[in-house]
């Protein structure tokens, strides 16, 4: 197969031959009997999320390993890591490769469960981390997100223990005595609208504890959606001592402010805007933009968080925290980053698939456009602006902040292996 | 006017005055011995309660009552009606059955704002969660206005627990409107973090405030944040911030006393100053019917049903 016509990293056009689920060749006038009309889109690199929630099994009306993974596919990606908090909660091998084997099953991409830290969430005993790293899931990731691992001396331990098998705990920053009942950023906003707030501390004080303790340990910590300017500060000093830290902002991060919960064009508390970590100020989406323009943050993920509408239709403290980003991922990222000059496409595919694959260990993912690779290829046309449709998202949830407003860029084509997911915007 | 009442920094400063005077005029009926007027003869007010707070719901009953309005009391507390999936559904039936207003207390901040969305009739906020509480912000101004006229450079200050207070929210927008100049006396742990951004003053110490103060509220304390360490105890507390006889006697000799009950006495008020000539406490509550009948009167009197 050759995809004619794609500039690849926005670079000048070229056509791509596709042999064997790997690329082949790439120069210009490829010829052959089966041909795919790049028209121009900039190719990325497979996109790779290491932050999804796919909410099976037990939340099957939010979203399923079938339905998220036609949402990872239409928003670009080729691999997703599905977070632990489902019901059960994938804390064995069990689970795991249960959750493994869906995403195989339908193909829409590559589908890495990642393991909770501990038993249930419970932030009281490890799970069983060796026998997901050993299962057919080869899980490296560990998280209880939705959970802080709060213990200090068990998230030491978690650390040092997945040294053995090259896993990385990727922490959910949230010191939760001084989060308890939090409902949105504690500032001006908060105060005025009387909902109890949630400190910028209760997220950097967790994320200095932990620097600290990974490098007591030599060992390397992920920071989860990272999301003040006094995160960013502190990640930038533990990476100048040379510490094996990661970090992740969400797109919405880069975007959203906490001043939508007062006032929005779908009123004023309106859950939809209801996250965690809540939507912070201005002042932290400009340090978060810019620490992900400098490698301060590697990566976007997106902390995709389905939920069914009744779950959002309701007061702002009953509603539940989260909102879908998997098909609005890239377009957010165009707004806030190459939009504004802050990245080129080359930084794109940096942050949103090399990078992510690197930390996740993916070793068919993330890699260059270049003969030899596993054809995971995203092409992306970043000149249309369009209304976000919630109805149209492949998702079986629909709570999207972005309902109505105009973002830049439309996927157009996303291939696994060589094989599409998505023609034409289109699911295959 | 908005068509809705939810929060006190809706109210321009006409309104406002508007409001307060309109009530100053209803006050009068009040005084006939036939209190009641036709004016919202066959509209329907709907007093929509998910918190127990039987004072305000009286009051609001009274004042739809005295406009000739037909009143549903929905009293919607309790475990199956909880969830904010009931809102919507009560949201509703409400409006199936034709309410031309909706009175709703609720322990969820914003709760009426999410009312507002699913209803076609005006909301009355009779107060949400820790947010604001506006009709009690209007009496409290209404009675401030009888003992004191005008409010237009008059020194009011607030003391208590203004973190969880929606009284305090919404008298600190409102007076600030009127022109009233707002001082907020509290314990650091009962203050929002970004209460600087708040158009009044603040200060820690009680004794240095209370000599240049034209009227002073205390707000009710609940002895509960004693246990999540807002104060060590009901008596430090007492001791720094509690208006006990000696403190009263600081205040210039024309200043009045306010609370907006339930009232915790010998806790953040002395018994004999709640119940002293300078304390407003009981013409608050008679006030409360006067705006809230004023307050139906002109959201709901200028339409045709």
């Amino acid at each position: 197969m050759i995809i004619k016509n794609v500039r690849i990293l926005g670079g000048e056009p070229v056509d791509i031959r596709v042999a064997d689920g790997l690329i082949a060749e790439i120069g210009p006038g490829l010829e052959g009997p089966e041909t795919v009309d790049g028209q121009g889109a900039v190719a990325l690199p497979g996109l790779v999320d290491l932050h999804t929630h796919l909410r099976e099994p037990g939340r099957e009306d939010a979203e399923t390993v079938q339905s998220g993974t036609q949402s990872a596919a239409r928003g670009g990606y080729t691999a997703v890591h599905a977070m632990a908090n489902t019901s059960p909660v994938a804390d064995t091998a069990g689970v795991v490769e249960q959750v493994w084997r869906l995403g195989r099953e339908f193909g829409h991409c590559d589908v890495h469960p990642v393991g909770a830290v501990t038993v249930g969430l419970e932030g009281r005993q490890l799970a069983e981390l060796g026998a997901m790293a050993d299962s057919a899931a080869r899980v490296r990731v560990f998280s209880d997100d939705g959970k802080c691992v709060d213990d200090a001396v068990l998230m030491r331990r978690a650390l040092e223990y997945v040294k053995a098998f090259d896993g990385v705990v990727a922490q959910h920053a949230q010191e939760p005595r001084l989060t308890s009942g939090a409902q949105m950023n504690e500032g001006v906003v908060s105060g005025k609208l009387g909902l109890t707030g949630w400190p910028a501390v209760a997220e950097e004080a967790i994320i200095a504890r932990d620097c600290l303790l990974a490098a007591h340990v030599g060992s390397r910590l992920h920071v989860c959606h990272v999301s003040t300017a006094g995160s960013v500060e502190i990640l930038r000093w533990a990476k100048s001592k040379g510490w094996n830290v990661t970090a992740e902002v969400t797109p919405h991060h880069l975007l959203l402010t906490d001043d939508l919960v007062e006032e929005s064009p779908v009123g004023a508390y309106n859950p939809i805007y209801k996250v965690n970590p809540p939507l912070r100020t201005r002042a932290d989406v400009e340090a978060l933009r810019a620490a992900l323009a400098d490698g301060t943050i590697d990566i976007v993920a997106t902390d995709h968080a389905p939920h069914p509408v009744e779950d959002k239709e309701t007061e702002w403290s009953a509603a539940a925290m989260g909102m879908v980003g998997l098909e609005t991922a890239l377009s957010v990222v165009q707004e806030a980053m190459v939009e504004t000059g802050l990245l080129d496409w080359e930084g794109v595919a940096q942050r949103m698939s090399v990078a992510p694959a690197r930390i996740g260990r993916l070793a068919g993912h993330g890699q260059p456009l270049t003969p030899g690779s596993p054809a995971n290829i995203t092409l992306y046309d970043p000149s249309v602006r369009t209304k976000v449709d919630p109805s149209a998202f492949a998702s079986k949830s629909r709570n999207t902040p972005y309902e109505g407003m105009s973002l830049p860029g439309r996927v157009m084509a996303t291939f696994l292996r060589g094989r599409p997911t998505v023609l034409e915007g289109k699911l295959v | 006017m908005n068509r809705h009442l939810i929060s006190a920094g809706d109210l321009a400063k006409d309104d406002a005055l508007l409001i307060l005077d309109t009530a100053e005029e209803l006050a009068r009926v009040s005084e006939r011995s036939i209190k009641k007027l036709p004016t919202l003869r066959g509209r329907t007010v709907v007093n929509l309660f998910f918190e127990d707070s039987t004072r305000t719901r009286i009051s609001f009953e009274a004042a739809a009552k005295r406009l000739s309005a037909d009143v549903i009391n929905f009293s919607a507390k309790g475990s199956s009606v909880s969830k904010g999936e009931s809102l919507k559904d009560t949201a509703l039936t409400l409006e199936a059955m034709g309410a031309d207003a909706v009175v709703i207390r609720h322990s969820a901040s914003g709760a009426p704002y999410r009312l507002a969305t699913w209803v076609h009739g005006s909301v009355v906020n009779a107060g949400d969660g820790t947010h604001e509480h506006p009709t009690q912000a209007l009496l409290d101004a209404f009675s401030m206005r009888r003992r004191l006229g005008s409010l237009e450079g008059r020194k009011v200050t607030i003391v208590g627990d203004v973190l969880h207070s929606r009284v305090a929210r919404s008298n600190v927008l409102l007076l600030h409107t009127l022109g009233a100049e707002v001082t907020l006396v509290a314990p650091p742990t009962l203050l929002p973090v970004s209460v600087g951004a708040w158009p009044c003053e603040v200060s820690y110490d009680l004794d240095a405030v209370l000599p240049k103060s034209d009227a002073v509220m205390m707000l009710r304390v609940q002895k509960e944040r004693m246990n999540a360490a807002y104060f060590p105890s009901e008596r430090e507390y007492s001791r720094r911030y509690g208006l006990d006889r000696d403190r009263f006697a600081k205040l210039p000799d024309d200043a009045i006393v306010m609370h907006p009950g339930p009232m915790n006495r010998g806790m953040e008020i002395a018994a004999e100053v709640a119940d002293s000539a300078r304390s407003t406490i009981v013409e608050q509550v008679a006030n409360g019917v006067t705006i809230r009948m004023a307050v139906l009167y002109l959201l709901l009197g200028g339409e045709t049903a």
